[in-house]
């Protein structure tokens, strides 16, 4: 009976082992990115640089046509320059970080939907960029294992001063020279990641799978080791779970995979542990007692 | 998102331009028509003749389910005489393009008068209506219940699992255009509009008419005779989304799809793994990538069953012109080509 729900799938269709294989790739890379990013408050910004992105993906079609290498480079390089650009602007004015870059990635944003319509393609590009996780073929998923490699990799040279950096960033600028380094190094890591994010699932889910498994797993756990573990194992169980129920109940793949993270996420703020609420209830009334 | 940010800014864009601009009489020379998409275009330019200028706003190789139009297509329409649109709820951005632009002319709706396919949740059709020799009138037909006498409605989705509003269009399948008897209705639809605004003309559009009605006659059996030689067990076509509802009902084919009436719907893991089962079951050697649309997931298909990707078919555009689809009649006989020559008994 589990057998059948669970394993047969898997058992029985190719599409559903490489789905599945991409979802734990995905999970590897994009998600302790997420950790960090939402340890440093910026978890929009992995939104943000999703639309920054997407210009760079579509002119990598216009260029080359559903080449992945074309819109991937584009992809990267349109982030990058949308990093590095509020990055600049953030240091060297007195703009918050997230003026700055809402400002070059709606730039960003607007130049691309320019560039697209006035080559006139009537084909809807943004809805040739969503990959779906069902489709991927074995270029896409070699690329997902490459930068799910390359982030484990670069996370741990990082770890250091990405951590200090979260914690307080003005202290390792002063003592160290690897501050820039960090941060342009981290931020390469969210546009690759949403890069790759993006063949598989496509914008929306390939930021929902960086952010919603580390917000879940906050309410369990408090040392970033902890959480980078349970984020990572929360969001391997969400992709289990959305294909499984994108395949018994007949609903879109993405969604549903990023919908059972989202139930995930309830569930640990109403019962975490860690800052949950039922727990801050139950602490609340042994304070007064 | 974006659809209603660019939206605004163009309905702004033409509201100002609306009072700058001075109005302009309508010149000697030729109509000004539109048409929504490339196949209407090509059968308002066959019936229109020299008498029009056609505009299609959405060209070949283009997806009208998800277009979006622009501020030229605003002006395009605002200065026109006659707006085609398919209807069956094809067009979802037409009805607010022709608000902003202030429409004022003639509007055809090319489907009015068909019986149109209603996808069903729990349909099954086996025994699929073959197209018999019913008599083809020639031109003087102008009603759409002589076909409704041969077809009924039921429909031709064999997705048993889908809801009917899951493709995120209306009730109907709107790809009427693949069955010739009845765009020989579209044509009756606009040579009928053609010469209620234009009288003067109205005897050249009626000849035109004939001349259309008899090549879309010559056309129909041909292809009859193409797919009559299909074997049996080999009338299941596999394509990226269901547009051959239509083509299916007439020729006795039956057409399946990850996707449902649109290219926007996204496949859920069900649709996909429906599909392999099917491909396995029955052996079926071909699977059809579409000119518009993205065919990763036929590819997938293709690869975990071992199905050839049997060529490309044409559902909602036409190609280029000079292209392999560049009229209707040269996408129709391209369509059947590709699925005689891969589904056919020689393979």
């Amino acid at each position: 009976m589990i057998w059948n729900a669970v394993v047969q799938p898997f058992v029985e269709f190719g599409f559903m082992r490489r789905a599945l294989l991409g979802g734990v790739a995905i999970s590897l890379g994009a998600t302790p990115v997420g950790v960090f990013l939402m340890l440093r408050r910026m978890s929009l910004t992995g939104d943000a640089m999703a639309h920054a992105i997407l210009p760079g993906a579509a002119v990598g079609y216009l260029v080359a046509g559903l080449s992945l290498g074309a819109m991937t480079v584009g992809g990267l390089v349109a982030g990058m320059t949308v990093a590095l650009l509020s990055g600049f602007v953030t240091r060297v004015t007195r703009s918050g970080e997230d003026t700055s870059l809402a400002a070059f990635y709606l730039i960003s944003l607007a130049l691309g939907v320019l560039i697209v319509s006035t080559r006139g393609s009537n084909v809807d590009l943004m809805h040739v960029l969503f990959g779906t996780v069902l489709a991927l073929d074995d270029a896409a998923l070699a690329l997902l294992c490459v930068i799910a490699s390359l982030s484990l990799v670069t996370l741990a040279l990082l770890f250091r001063p990405l951590v200090l950096e979260c914690a307080d960033p003005e202290f390792l600028r002063s003592v160290s020279g690897l501050s820039a380094v960090t941060h342009f190094g981290f931020l390469a890591l969210i546009v690759l990641n949403l890069v790759g994010g993006f063949h598989a699932l496509g914008t929306l889910m390939a930021v929902g799978i960086m952010i919603l498994p580390a917000a879940a797993a906050r309410f369990w756990v408090e040392g970033i080791g902890g959480l980078v573990t349970v984020a990572v194992a929360i969001a391997m169980l969400a992709s289990l779970c959305g294909l499984l129920l994108s395949y018994h109940f007949d609903l879109p793949s993405g969604p549903a995979i990023i919908l059972a993270a989202g139930f995930v996420y309830g569930v640990s703020l109403s019962i975490g542990p860690a800052g949950g609420l039922l727990s801050q209830a139950l602490s609340h009334r042994r304070l007064e007692a | 998102m974006t659809t209603r940010r660019s939206f605004l800014a163009f309905a702004l864009t033409v509201a100002v331009l609306s009072l700058v601009a001075p109005s302009t009489a309508r010149p000697d020379g030729p109509l000004p028509v539109v048409a929504t998409f490339s196949i209407l275009g090509d059968v308002l330019e066959r019936v229109g003749g020299e008498h029009v200028a056609v505009t299609t706003l959405v060209g070949p190789n283009g997806d009208t389910h998800v277009y979006e139009p622009t501020p030229s297509d605003a002006r395009a329409v605002r200065g026109a005489a006659l707006l085609m649109t398919n209807g069956l709820e094809f067009e979802g951005w037409i009805d607010r393009l022709v608000d902003v632009a202030e429409f004022d002319g003639e509007r055809v709706v090319a489907t009015d008068g068909i019986e149109p396919i209603v996808p069903n949740e729990d349909a099954h059709h086996d025994g699929e209506e073959n197209h018999d020799g019913d008599a083809h009138d020639d031109g003087e037909n102008r009603d759409g219940d002589a076909h409704a006498e041969g077809r009924d409605a039921t429909a031709a989705d064999e997705h048993t699992e889908r809801a009917g509003d899951e493709h995120g269009h209306g009730a109907f399948d709107p790809h009427a255009w693949h069955d010739p008897e009845l765009v020989a209705v579209y044509a009756d639809n606009v040579a009928d509009a053609l010469a209620e605004i234009d009288p003067d003309n109205a005897s050249d559009y009626r000849n035109n008419l004939a001349a259309y009605h008899a090549e879309l006659a010559v056309l129909d059996s041909e292809i009859e005779a193409m797919m009559a030689a299909l074997p049996e067990n080999r009338r299941i076509v596999v394509t990226s989304h269901d547009a051959f509802g239509y083509f299916g009902r007439a020729y006795g084919l039956t057409f399946e799809a990850p996707r449902g009436l649109s290219t926007e719907d996204e496949a859920s893991a069900t649709d996909v793994a429906v599909l392999i089962r099917q491909i396995r079951e029955r052996n079926l050697p071909a699977v059809f990538i579409e000119s518009i649309g993205d065919r990763r997931l036929l590819d997938q298909i293709a690869r975990e069953t071992g199905a050839v990707i049997g060529g490309t078919l044409y559902t909602g555009a036409l190609s280029e012109p000079g292209g392999p689809a560049g009229t209707y009649l040269d996408m129709m006989r391209h369509n059947a080509t590709t699925l005689r020559r891969a589904l056919g008994p020689n393979q």
